[in-house]
C-alpha cells in the first residue's frame, strides 16, 4: 500500500507502466530492487494501470520557491508556513498523521497508551534513532524536549498551546516516556505528529532561542540544515545514516535527494516565470492569477484544503452590535456562500461547516449556512433593526454599521460586503497590516476578527472559542462550553465526533462564528519532480520526493 | 582672516549640519515607527493567530523595553546609537549591524553598477539628444529622458525578465551569485536614473551653448567636437555633481523594489522585511546607514566644487571673509 500515502497527486504511482517494465530487464538484480518493483506492480494493481509508478531515482538537489523569509528554522518556534515547511524535513516526531484518514500512527514511537481521560500518555520509542550530532535519541531527549518547549512559552506560539497544563513527564526507562497533563488533553497525541512538537538535539535545546532560529538547530530528522541567509536561502543536505522514516513513508532508509535548497522568492510571478523557465523545482506558494499560467505549461498543480478552522469572522460580543444575537443570526444566513465559489480560485472551496473537510471528524454544516435573506431579514426586523433611508437598517439611532478590520490578500470580502447591504447590513471592509490588526484585537476594539487556523485536530475548537479559554468572542459561558471542555476528554472516534458536531453546530446557531472560505495551501512542481505531498497539516513533506534526470 | 581658517570653519560648519540630518532622521524615523498603532512581538510570535499566552507575550515585551513609555524608549535607543550600537532584531535576534553589514556589500554593487551604466547610458543620451540636427529624431530623444523617468522600477524589471530570463535564458532571475546575476538589476535600476542624468544634462548642455564664451570660442574657429568636449561637457556637469546626493537617494530607495523583484540580498530588501513585520531597531538601522551615506555623499560634493570650479572659492571666500 505503498503508494497509497500520494494523496493529493498519486504522481509516486502514476507514471507510466511501460517504464518500469521497460526498464526492469536491463537494471541489476539487487533484492532491494526487486522489492521495489514488487510494490511498484501491487500499487498498479490496486490504482490502476494509469497509477503506476516509475522507479524512484536517487540524487540532486531540489530548488524550492518560498514566498517570504522563514524568519526562525527552529521548528519549535514560529507558527509560519513557510518556517514549518522547513522545519518538517530537519526533524521527526514522536507520531505521523495520515493526511487522508487523520489517523495518528507510529514513527518515532512504535506504539503508545492514552489513559486516565487522556490525562496521560506512555510512548515506547524505537531504538536506535539519533539526532545528526550523534547523540541518542532516548526518552530523557523527549523530556528535555517537551519542557523546553513549556520553557519556551510564548517563542514556541503552536507547541506551547498544544503543552498547556503539562504536569509532569516521567522517564521508567530509556525507551519509554510518561507524559501526565493536570486536565483532559485528548488533543495532545495529534500534537505529537507536529513539527512544532519535533525532537531537538539537547545541545541544540541548550542554546538560547534566538541562536536556534538563524540556524543553530539539529534534529534527527532526513535533512541536515547546511545554511541559512535571511531573505534569500535555506540549504538542507541528506542525512545519509538515516533509518527511520514514519510508517507513511513511500520507501525506506535515507530520502531520494541529496539536498534541498530553498530560496526567497517574494515576487509570484517571478516565482512563477522561474518554475516554467526551471530556474526551480517547486513553487510552494501559487497565487490564484497564476494558476492559469501554469495548468497552460502543464506543471503539476498540489493543492490541499488547510484542516482547521475555515476563514470566518468571529464578532466581538462585549460590543453592542457582536452582543446583538441576531445580527449575529442575520450574518450567518445573509451570506450566499455558493455565489462566493464563483470568484474563489478553483482549488478554494467556499465553507461547508466551521471546519475545514480536510479536518478530522469534519461533518458537513452545509444546511447551517444555508442562503436565508428573508430569514435574516426577519430576525432583523423582529429585533427592531429598521431599514433607514439609504437602505441600512437602524436602531435607536445608531446604523447597522460593522467594521472589518484585516490584513489577508482575500478577494472575496467585497462580495461579502454587497451580499450583506442586500440585508441592510453596512460591512465596512478597512485593509490594514497584520502589526496594526493584532495590535487592535489585543486591545479588544475590533468588531470582528477574520482568519484562518491551521491545525489537523478539530480540538482548535476548543483552543479557540472555549469561554474559560482563549474565548475569540469575549463572551459569556454557555452550553457549548461545557460540549468543548468534554470533547477533550476522549479519544474515542465516535464519541469525539459528536462532541465536535454539536459544538460546530450550537457555534453556528449562535453566529459566533461566521465561515466563509476554506484556505488551501497550492503549489506546483516541475514535471520531472516526483513523490511531494503535502501532510495532514497541509505543509509539505520532501522525504518521499525525488527528481526524474 | 587667513584661508586655511577659513576652510576649517567651512567643515565644521558642514559636520555639525551633517550630524544634525542623522539625529533628525533618527528621531523622525523612531516616531514614525511609533505612531503607528501596531506590536511587533505580536507579529513575530504568529501570523495573526493570537494564540499565545498574554502573560508571556507580555514578559518578551518588557524584555525589549516596549512595555516602556516614549521617551524612555527613545532615549535607551538613541543611548546605544550614539555608541554605535544599533541593537538586535526584534524578529530573528541578530545584531542589526551584522544584518547591516551582510546586505551592504551587495546593494553597494548593484548601486555601483547602476550609476555607472545610468551615467554612461544618460551621458550619451543627452549628447545625443542635443546634437541631433533632424528635427523629428531630436524631439524623439529630447521626450526619452521625461518617458524613463515615468517609468516604474517594478515594470521594468519584470519587463527585463520577461525577455531575458524567461523568455531566452540569459541572466538568473534572482540571487545574489555571479556578475550574471547583477546585469538585470542593475539595468532595472539604471534606467530611471540615466533618464534624470540625461535631463538634467540636456537642460544644462543647451543653456551652456549659448553662454557668450562659447560664441566666442566658436569665432576663434574651434570645431565643435572640440568645443563640447573641451568647454561645454564640462561646464555643463556641475549641476549633475549637486544632484549626486539626490541620484545616491534614488539609487536606494530603487532598491527596494529591485532587490525584491530579483530576490536579491541588500539593504533595500532588509529595509522593506523590517518594515512590514515592524522590527524597529533594523528599520532604525538602515535609516541611519542611508542618511550617512547621504549625508557623506553631500559632503564629498560640497568639498569638490572648489576643486572642480575656481568662481565657487572665490565667492565663498568673499562670503566667509
Amino acid at each position: 500500500m505503498q503508494c497509497s500515502e500520494f494523496h493529493n497527486r498519486a504522481d509516486g504511482c502514476r507514471r507510466a507502466p511501460e517504464t518500469a517494465a521497460g526498464k526492469k530487464a536491463a537494471l541489476p538484480r539487487l533484492p532491494g530492487f526487486r522489492l521495489t518493483t514488487a510494490l511498484l506492480l501491487l500499487c498498479g494493481a490496486v490504482l490502476g494501470p494509469t497509477a503506476m509508478a516509475a522507479t524512484p531515482q536517487a540524487g540532486g538537489t531540489l530548488r524550492v520557491a518560498l514566498d517570504g523569509d522563514p524568519q526562525c528554522v527552529d521548528p519549535q518556534q514560529p507558527g509560519n508556513n513557510t518556517a514549518l515547511n522547513i522545519g518538517r524535513q530537519i526533524t521527526d516526531s514522536l507520531t505521523d498523521q495520515d493526511p487522508k484518514t487523520g489517523a495518528i500512527v507510529p514513527w518515532l514511537a512504535t506504539r503508545w497508551k492514552v489513559e486516565d481521560d487522556s490525562r496521560s500518555f506512555t510512548f515506547v520509542l524505537r531504538e536506535g534513532v539519533t539526532f545528526a550530532d550523534g547523540s541518542p535519541l532516548d526518552a530523557d531527549a523527549v523530556r528535555a524536549n517537551l519542557e523546553g518547549i513549556v520553557k519556551l512559552g510564548a517563542r514556541s506560539s503552536l507547541g506551547s498551546t498544544y503543552l498547556a497544563g503539562l504536569d509532569r513527564v516521567d522517564t521508567p526507562d530509556a525507551h519509554t516516556v510518561v507524559i501526565r497533563f493536570k486536565d483532559a488533553n485528548a488533543q495532545f497525541l495529534q500534537a505529537t505528529s507536529t513539527m512544532s512538537l519535533g525532537l531537538l538535539s539537547k545541545a541544540t535545546l541548550a542554546k538560547s532561542p534566538e541562536e536556534r532560529c538563524q540556524g543553530q538547530v539539529v534534529g534527527s530528522g532526513p535533512f541536515v540544515l547546511q545554511s541559512f541567509v535571511h531573505n534569500q536561502a535555506v540549504k538542507l543536505k541528506r542525512r545519509d545514516d538515516y533509518a527511520w522514516g514514519s510508517s507513511l513513508a513511500a520507501h525506506p532508509g535515507r530520502a531520494w535527494l541529496d539536498g534541498i535548497e530553498f530560496r526567497v522568492i517574494p515576487e509570484s510571478g517571478v516565482r512563477t516565470g522561474s518554475l516554467v523557465s526551471r530556474q526551480i523545482d517547486v513553487n510552494t506558494s501559487v497565487l490564484p492569477q497564476d494558476e492559469k499560467v501554469l495548468q497552460a505549461q502543464g506543471l503539476p498543480i498540489l493543492a490541499r484544503s488547510n484542516p482547521g478552522l475555515v476563514y470566518s469572522l468571529y464578532p466581538q460580543e462585549s460590543l453592542p452590535i457582536g452582543g446583538d444575537i441576531a445580527v449575529r443570526r442575520a450574518l450567518v444566513k445573509g451570506i450566499n456562500r455558493p455565489e462566493l465559489q464563483t470568484i474563489l480560485s478553483q482549488y478554494q472551496r467556499a465553507a461547508t461547516s466551521l471546519l475545514a473537510q480536510t479536518t478530522p471528524l469534519y461533518i458537513d454544516h452545509t444546511a447551517d449556512l444555508a442562503y436565508d435573506p428573508e430569514g435574516a431579514i426577519k430576525l432583523l426586523d423582529d429585533a427592531g433593526w429598521k431599514p433607514g433611508a439609504d437602505g441600512i437598517r437602524v436602531k435607536n439611532g445608531q446604523r447597522l454599521t460593522i467594521p472589518l478590520e484585516y490584513w489577508q490578500s482575500v478577494t472575496y470580502l467585497e462580495l461579502v460586503q454587497q451580499q450583506l447591504r442586500a440585508i441592510g447590513i453596512d460591512l465596512q471592509l478597512k485593509k490594514s497590516v497584520i502589526g496594526q490588526v493584532n495590535a487592535k484585537r489585543d486591545s479588544g476594539q475590533l468588531a470582528l476578527q477574520f482568519y484562518n487556523l491551521t491545525r489537523a485536530d478539530p480540538d482548535i475548537l476548543r483552543t479557540v472559542f472555549l469561554s474559560s479559554g482563549r474565548n475569540v468572542n469575549f463572551r459569556q459561558p454557555a452550553e457549548v462550553d461545557d460540549i468543548l471542555a468534554r470533547s477533550a476528554t476522549t479519544l474515542d472516534t465516535d464519541t469525539r465526533r459528536k462532541l465536535v458536531d454539536q459544538a460546530v453546530t450550537l457555534l453556528l446557531r449562535d453566529g459566533h462564528a461566521i465561515p466563509l472560505v476554506e484556505l488551501a495551501t497550492v503549489g506546483a512542481t516541475g514535471k520531472n519532480v516526483h513523490g511531494l505531498h503535502y501532510e495532514a497539516s497541509s505543509r509539505l513533506q520532501f522525504f518521499d520526493t525525488w527528481i526524474e534526470k | 582672516m587667513t584661508r586655511p581658517a577659513t576652510a576649517y570653519g567651512y567643515l565644521a560648519a558642514r559636520l555639525a549640519q551633517a550630524v544634525f540630518v542623522l539625529w533628525a532622521a533618527y528621531t523622525l524615523s523612531f516616531v514614525i515607527l511609533y505612531i503607528l498603532p501596531s506590536d511587533p512581538i505580536s507579529i513575530m510570535l504568529n501570523q495573526g493567530d493570537g494564540l499565545a499566552d498574554p502573560a508571556q507575550v507580555a514578559a518578551l515585551r518588557a524584555a525589549y523595553h516596549l512595555d516602556q513609555p516614549l521617551p524612555v524608549q527613545y532615549a535607551i535607543a538613541l543611548g546605544h546609537a550614539l555608541t554605535l550600537d544599533l541593537g538586535n532584531s526584534i524578529q530573528t535576534g541578530q545584531s542589526v549591524a551584522g544584518m547591516l553589514a551582510q546586505a551592504a556589500p551587495a546593494t553597494a554593487a548593484l548601486a555601483l553598477c547602476a550609476l555607472v551604466a545610468a551615467l554612461v547610458l544618460g551621458v550619451l543620451l543627452a549628447l545625443a539628444a542635443s546634437n541631433t540636427q533632424t528635427p523629428r529624431l531630436r524631439q524623439l530623444l529630447h521626450s526619452l529622458p521625461s518617458l524613463g523617468v515615468c517609468l516604474p522600477t517594478f515594470w521594468i524589471g519584470l519587463l527585463l525578465l520577461q525577455w531575458l530570463s524567461f523568455g531566452v535564458p540569459l541572466f538568473p532571475a534572482m540571487g545574489n551569485e555571479g556578475w550574471r546575476s547583477l546585469v538585470l538589476p542593475a539595468a532595472t535600476l539604471a534606467v530611471p536614473t540615466a533618464a534624470t542624468v540625461a535631463q538634467v544634462l540636456l537642460r544644462s548642455l543647451e543653456g551652456v551653448w549659448r553662454q557668450p564664451f562659447i560664441h566666442a570660442l566658436r569665432a576663434k574657429g574651434l570645431t565643435r567636437v572640440r568645443l563640447l568636449l573641451g568647454h561645454v561637457l564640462p561646464n555643463a556637469a556641475i549641476p549633475l555633481l549637486t544632484m549626486a546626493g539626490l541620484i545616491m537617494g534614488n539609487l536606494l530607495a530603487g532598491s527596494v523594489v529591485t532587490e525584491t523583484v530579483f530576490s536579491r540580498e541588500g539593504i533595500g530588501r532588509l529595509a522593506q522585511s523590517a518594515v512590514a513585520v515592524k522590527d524597529i531597531p533594523v528599520v532604525q538601522g538602515v535609516v541611519v546607514l542611508a542618511a550617512t551615506v547621504f549625508v557623506l555623499v553631500n559632503l564629498a560634493v560640497d568639498l569638490a566644487y572648489p576643486l572642480l570650479d575656481a568662481r565657487i572659492t572665490r565667492q565663498r571666500g568673499r562670503a566667509l571673509a
